[in-house]
């Protein structure tokens, strides 16, 4: 067990920790911005999976891996729409439909890499950046401050959308919405336009976050995500539908499974019980959700289409 | 109320989602166009490979046999307002359990030990049905996100017992295939016609017969529609919503279950099998069960030809590839659009005044009804 604790280690372990919790600190914030406004978007690894093969197959041909997350961010914010058209214009139950999108990411992504791609290669990751005098910092700097942009990215969104969502006009429109869209549509707020927007911003996250993925390890396969968007959206419950415990959850994911990483690299689980192992961070999901589940109040409109005149 | 009862009403449930799969054929017509393929050749030659001869339809009717019944029980919980996406889990469940069963009793004669995998099977997919039911009804957990949990982690509980416990003693340890060795012949389904056609689609028929029963002729099942309808009224009636609740789920999980369990002894190499991911063994079952149901418009019997259609479309998808060199997954996306589209659907029969109010058929994961005026 000394292992664990010797210096190398442990910074491997906590680097390991924020990459791991990128993706899905960054889904988990989209999605918690469309549940803020009533919307559950259950399509997110759809997203992450379509996102991620255009940021990718982007990078392949281009060589720039920023292209290749700009890709992933379009696909994102496409998707994000095409979202809104079904769950705020259709009104279609979102329980349903998000497993469609999801289906729907999940065999394009396959498809297009097969037909497209064929032969897995691997791409230019994100460049690791090493942030001048922080990373300096014993310990902390060598595992917070030399990161790949993305990671740094994904944590500076969480001030940024505690901002934008208790400071701003726009903030306040997606609560109302969320809460009691019948009186924020007679005070003159659009529902729908403001619900497009959180589903837009959520597209363009859940984009983000398999573009981030694939620009980390470099390798895109078939069902790359397995089961990271729906914990994704479980974070949000778990983080009372707040960027500060969406952030807690993700850390803590990206801690077990970056444990997990380290204790295997270190054969300190026999071979023949990994599986075993990987079922942590599922697990946990649900035990999280039990604790979590009467102590938090969801947003009082999530998963209802409103309609005027009801 | 009278649009589900009323004949235009049934005409309107069966033709949206026949438009629904009509609609997704005709994108994925553009998207084989775009991938510079000849949609017509494509789909031409996908009916012929599923409907067009004796051994295409037996291999649909094999690939029909787990559609149909996660996708009855699928439609058994949505009739209690509860969503069950936890299929692939309840799969490996009952896949798990009734192959750990035979393991032990490998010497047992098949008059014994069918009945016991089909029990097995229930029972393991009943289990990982009625943790999730459990926790929605005593904890309010969303049954949507613990049964794609329990989805992942049945996964691992599958790679784990395949590449340990359960693996072929006569593979070597390092790198093998997660499989088991041939299971005991004892418990290989009674083969109906040719050397292919086991019992698989016949009980999955007699189950999908069962649920309309349950549901339609039973108390339970009586109770369980109408916790699915108006949750409020039936508790004021005095019906035991959670318990109906943690049922649907137990039911809708042991249907679930005896797919797996199915899959494995109706399976050509008898053995359970699996690359390392839940989709390796199932075949995204659990799945694409979701679009049989919807497709079946959530009644049980009218799942069963919906299942064969879906079946053929994935044994028709082998020769889609093999005529127009588009990867199969282009099912799995057509699926995906199948189902967006039905559920879409509200809105345009709202649209045209075909329904005077919003069906409340399992709305979501907080039990509520939603009235929708047009």
């Amino acid at each position: 067990m000394s292992e664990l604790f010797t210096e190398t280690a442990i910074v491997a372990t906590l680097a390991a920790m924020l990459r791991l919790a990128m993706p899905l600190l960054l889904a988990g914030l989209g999605e918690m911005y469309g549940q803020r406004s009533g919307v559950l978007n259950l399509g997110v690894e759809g997203v992450m999976l379509l996102g991620g093969f255009f940021a990718y197959w982007t990078t392949l041909s281009t060589d720039s891996p920023w292209l290749g997350l700009l890709a992933g961010l379009a696909v994102g914010l496409i998707m994000g729409l095409l979202n809104g058209v079904i769950s705020v214009t259709l009104q279609a139950q979102q329980g349903i439909s998000g497993i469609g999108v999801f289906l729907f990411g999940l065999g394009l992504s396959d498809l297009l890499f097969q037909k497209i791609v064929g032969t897995p290669r691997l791409i230019d990751p994100l460049a690791q950046i090493e942030i001048p005098l922080l990373s300096r910092i014993p310990v902390i700097g060598d595992f917070a401050f030399n990161q790949r942009s993305i990671v740094y990215i994904a944590f500076l969104l969480v001030p940024l959308s505690m901002w934008a969502l208790n400071k701003t006009t726009f903030g306040l429109n997606i609560r109302a919405v969320g809460e009691n869209p019948a009186a924020a549509d007679s005070l003159g707020v659009s529902v729908a336009r403001t619900r497009y927007a959180t589903l837009a911003i959520g597209g363009v996250l859940a984009g983000a976050a398999g573009a981030g993925l694939v620009l980390t390890t470099g390798s895109f396969q078939q069902n790359f995500t397995a089961g990271l968007g729906f914990i994704a959206i479980a974070l949000v419950y778990f983080g009372a539908w707040r960027p500060i415990g969406v952030m807690l959850g993700a850390l803590l994911f990206g801690f077990i499974q970056a444990l997990v990483f380290q204790l295997k690299a270190l054969e300190l689980i026999p071979v023949s019980q990994q599986d075993l192992y990987n079922m942590a961070p599922a697990l946990i999901t649900i035990l999280a959700l039990v604790a979590v589940s009467q102590r938090f109040q969801a947003p009082t409109a999530l998963t209802k289409p409103f309609s005027r005149g009801g | 109320m009278t649009s589900r009862t009323s004949a235009s009403g049934r005409l309107q449930r069966t033709l949206i989602p026949v438009i629904a799969v009509v609609a997704a054929l005709a994108l994925g017509a553009i998207m084989l166009l775009a991938l510079g393929a000849n949609p017509l050749t494509g789909y031409w030659a996908m009916i012929k490979g599923a409907f067009g001869s004796g051994n295409g339809l037996i291999e649909t009717a094999l690939k029909a046999t787990p559609l149909m019944l996660v996708g009855v029980g699928i439609t058994i919980a949505f009739r209690a307002n509860v969503i069950n996406i936890g299929g692939e889990g309840q799969m490996i469940l009952g896949a798990i359990f009734t192959t750990g069963l035979v393991l032990l009793l490998p010497d047992m004669s098949g008059f014994i030990l069918i009945p016991l995998v089909i029990l097995a099977g229930l029972l393991g997919g009943a289990l990982w049905g009625a943790i999730p039911g459990a926790l929605k009804a005593y904890f309010g957990v969303s049954e949507i996100l613990s049964t794609i949990m329990l989805n992942l982690v049945a996964a691992q509980l599958m790679n784990y017992l395949l590449r340990g416990p359960f693996i072929d003693p006569n593979s070597n340890e390092l790198g093998a295939i997660p499989q088991t060795e041939r299971l005991s012949e004892g418990a290989d389904l009674p083969i109906l016609i040719g050397s292919r056609l086991h019992a698989g689609p016949l009980i999955a028929i007699l189950a999908a017969i069962a649920a309309y029963v349950l549901l339609w002729r039973t108390t339970a099942g009586y109770r369980l529609r109408a916790v699915g309808l108006n949750p409020d009224a039936a508790r004021y009636g005095g019906m035991p919503v959670k318990r109906s609740i943690v049922l649907a789920l137990t039911f809708s999980g042991a249907l679930a279950g005896l797919a797996g369990a199915l899959l494995v002894f109706g399976s050509e190499s008898h053995r359970f099998v699996t690359d390392g991911s839940a989709a390796g063994f199932t075949g995204s079952a659990g799945f694409n069960g979701i679009v049989t149901a919807l497709f079946g418009a959530l009644h049980p019997l009218w799942t069963i030809p919906s299942s064969f259609l879906f079946g053929g479309l994935l044994v028709g998808a082998n020769s889609l590839q093999r005529a127009v060199q588009v990867p199969q997954a282009l099912i799995v996306a057509l699926n995906g659009l199948v189902v967006v589209f039905v559920v879409s659907s509200d809105w345009i029969r709202q649209r045209l005044g075909l329904v005077e109010a919003h069906q409340p058929e399992g709305n979501d994961d907080e039990v509520e009804a939603v009235e929708v005026v047009p």
